[in-house]
């Protein structure tokens, strides 16, 4: 956690302790009652219930994967999963936090590896246990369709598995709740490796930037930077140009001459 | 409109020569075969366990998609495919308790009553087409070439799914005779090749090979007609164990029936893919003058 | 070959087991023989078939567990559509089976497959083998 977050983190929890205790819900974590503020995420109420985490708990910006939990709800068998960094506790929620399963990883040398399907079966031959029980798509906080991932890696599709499970952050979720026992997050990680190095055609463009910067094109921008000290280097920074999000196409900077 | 069609795993891979040849003569014959949306793997082999329902969920989960699709046809190439979708749809249609706890199991599915029939590719040729119909679209009769029909188990057993009679099936002889090749009855046509024992016991595989290739070449046949991948896959490795074995064994090409069918039907060999088959039957089929 | 049955061992829940998994009567048999002259795989088991019937039901079920028999079946159904008696043994191989798998102990592993194998197997065959040989 950076120290600016520390801050606001802080901020926030004794803003949430001034309130009265008719705003404070009941949640169970892994079977004990607490009562927290409402409005906390799951990950925040648990800090205020007292837990300190040292594993389950990275980016806090639901990108890392790392707070994978599954929660459920008063009156419904159902199990649900969300990030621990993302979901907004609810009154009388159960949660229990999954930051690790112990599952198969294979080794490989990934430059040794061909665009063939059978590279995934040579690694994980265990894909075939698949039962299609669609329970992996159902504990995806993603909204992945992994179990057609899986289906379209039997089939031998790598680039479809690559880009059905393009957002997947490896929280594991998938796993853990897996009949056949299938490391369905690492698969996908090998087969977005192969589909990007092996099935998806190179970008020209950026080769031909990668070209100009070895080329030293941009050299002597970089060593102005270099140069400036460190008041002038934040005044550039808070004063450079960004792209607005709606731009087009045409866009182009004010500053042309790096084009 | 299409059939609405199945193809299975190793049809995307190591059968694509099964998959194109039928493909391409499906479309020769105007009927397309339109491969579902969404399709899982059928589970391969049917589970053969009273209770056990997980196993049953692959293969029903394929006929949902079917019955979304707006089909009550579905159409497989794959023997191991028919089978499992088949004896899975015959439980749904008459287990209403098993039925009841699969679709209550699959809630994030529509409701599934047995609605789609199961077929495989050769039905539709003997049933929606018609041998005479097939015999008059055939522009390269496959004259003089000798092929005894091999339907290993899938197709004709358990009695419930069977294809064709369990004891004399004819359905390949027939499909055979429409293309104008001679079929090669022998007694060995229905016997297992060993099917996933390749996997646990391969030093078995070539036993097996040997009881099949033996009865045919005996009777006189040149090459072997098939339907199913592991069929294909157990019988070449087999061939090659018995190669090396027996340096007086004569090697046998296998060839989908798909692919004869499409030679047949005078198409461009190379939605064959005859690449990936076993023993090169091309050289076979210049032999006959069937291919330039 | 000589076996040992007691009491015990003819009341054993053995038989009761296999029949609630594979829903088949064992007493329905009556030893004809036929799966196994019929079987294309007996000639590498063990067992015959129509043993391994016989042995379950006299409750020996150490001795069946001994035996490659079952992990030898392929599932071709050529004794179930040859049994005069409309007796399903392909369901019987496949209990046997599952007491074992269902146990959590695998006979086959996929690591136990070379991966020179596993890049030639096509999927029919891994697929069918995992669901046969895996718990």
């Amino acid at each position: 956690m950076s120290a600016k977050e520390k801050i606001e983190n802080s901020s926030e929890t004794s803003e949430k302790e001034g309130k009265t205790e008719s705003e404070l819900i009941p949640i169970y974590i892994m079977g004990k009652r607490y009562e927290v503020p409402e409005g906390l995420t799951i990950m925040k109420a648990m800090e205020y219930a007292g837990y300190n985490f040292i594993r389950g708990c990275g980016c806090r910006g639901g990108t890392c994967g790392a707070c994978g939990t599954v929660y459920r709800k008063p009156g419904d068998y159902k199990l649900q999963v969300a990030l621990a960094c993302q979901k907004a506790v609810e009154p009388d929620m159960y949660i229990a936090q999954i930051p690790f399963f112990p599952v198969n990883r294979a080794q490989y040398e990934f430059a040794e590896l061909t665009s063939a399907p059978e590279e995934i079966f040579k690694l994980y031959p265990e894909l075939f246990r698949c039962v299609a029980c669609n329970a992996c798509t159902k504990a995806c906080p993603q909204g992945i369709e992994v179990m057609n991932a899986i289906s379209a890696l039997k089939q031998g599709n790598i680039a479809k598995a690559a880009e059905l499970s393009f957002e997947c952050i490896q929280c594991g979720l998938c796993t853990s709740r897996c009949f056949g026992e299938l490391a369905q997050y690492h698969m996908f990680q090998l087969a977005r490796r192969i589909y990007g190095a092996t099935i998806v055609p190179r970008a020209e463009h950026l080769a031909e930037i990668v070209r100009a910067i070895d080329e030293g094109r941009y050299d002597d921008l970089l060593e102005n930077l270099k140069s400036v000290n460190e008041q002038e280097l934040k005044k550039l920074y808070q004063e450079r140009e960004i792209e607005p999000v709606a731009a087009g196409e045409e866009w182009k900077p004010k500053d042309t001459s790096h084009l | 409109m299409g059939i609405a069609y199945y193809p299975g795993c190793t049809l995307k891979t190591k059968a694509r020569n099964l998959e194109e040849s039928a493909i391409a003569s499906m479309g020769a014959l105007g009927l397309e075969l339109e491969e579902l949306p969404r399709w899982n793997c059928c589970g391969g082999v049917y589970s053969l366990a009273n209770d056990d329902l997980i196993h049953q969920v692959a293969p029903v989960r394929n006929l949902i998609r079917a019955k979304e699709q707006g089909k009550n046809e579905l159409v497989t190439l794959c023997s191991f495919c028919l089978n499992t979708l088949k004896r899975a749809n015959l439980l749904m249609k008459e287990n209403a308790e098993k039925r009841n706890t699969l679709n209550s199991f699959m809630d994030e599915e529509i409701d599934y009553d047995g609605e789609v029939e199961v077929v495989h590719l050769l039905e539709v040729l003997r049933d929606e087409i018609g041998w005479e119909a097939l015999s008059q679209r055939v522009k390269v009769p496959l004259q003089g070439l000798k092929v005894a029909p091999y339907y290993g188990c899938t197709l004709l057993r358990p009695r419930e799914v069977a294809i064709d009679s369990v004891e004399n099936p004819t359905i390949l002889r027939e499909f055979l005779k429409a293309t104008g090749a001679t079929p090669v009855d022998f007694p060995n046509a229905t016997r297992c090749c060993g099917s996933y024992q390749i996997v646990s016991n391969p030093a078995n595989i070539s036993e097996y090979t040997w009881a099949i290739l033996s009865s045919a070449l005996s009777h006189g046949a040149e090459a072997l007609v098939l339907t199913c991948p592991l069929c294909d896959y157990n019988l070449g490795q087999g061939q090659k164990e018995l190669v090396r074995e027996h340096s007086e064994f004569k090697e046998m090409p296998f060839l989908y029936f798909t692919q004869l069918l499409a030679i047949a039907l005078g198409l461009d060999p190379e939605v064959c893919r005859f690449e990936l088959n076993y023993g090169a039957p091309e050289s076979l089929l210049r032999v006959k003058k069937l291919l330039s | 070959m000589p076996v040992n049955i007691s009491s015990k061992r003819l009341h054993s829940e053995f038989v009761n087991k296999i029949k609630d998994i594979s829903g088949q009567n064992l007493y329905l048999c009556y030893q004809c023989g036929l799966c196994s002259g019929n079987c294309p795989m007996a000639a590498n088991m063990d067992l015959s078939p129509r043993q391994i019937i016989e042995l379950a039901r006299l409750g020996l079920e150490e001795e069946i567990a001994d035996s490659k028999t079952v992990w030898t079946c392929a599932s071709c159904l050529t004794c179930t559509v040859n049994c005069p008696r409309g007796f399903d043994l392909s369901k019987i191989m496949e209990a046997i089976r599952l007491l074992t798998l269902r146990e959590n102990v695998d006979y086959i592993s996929p690591e136990d497959i070379s991966p020179e194998e596993r890049g030639e197997l096509p999927q029919i065959a891994f697929v069918s083998a995992l669901r046969k040989f895996t718990g």
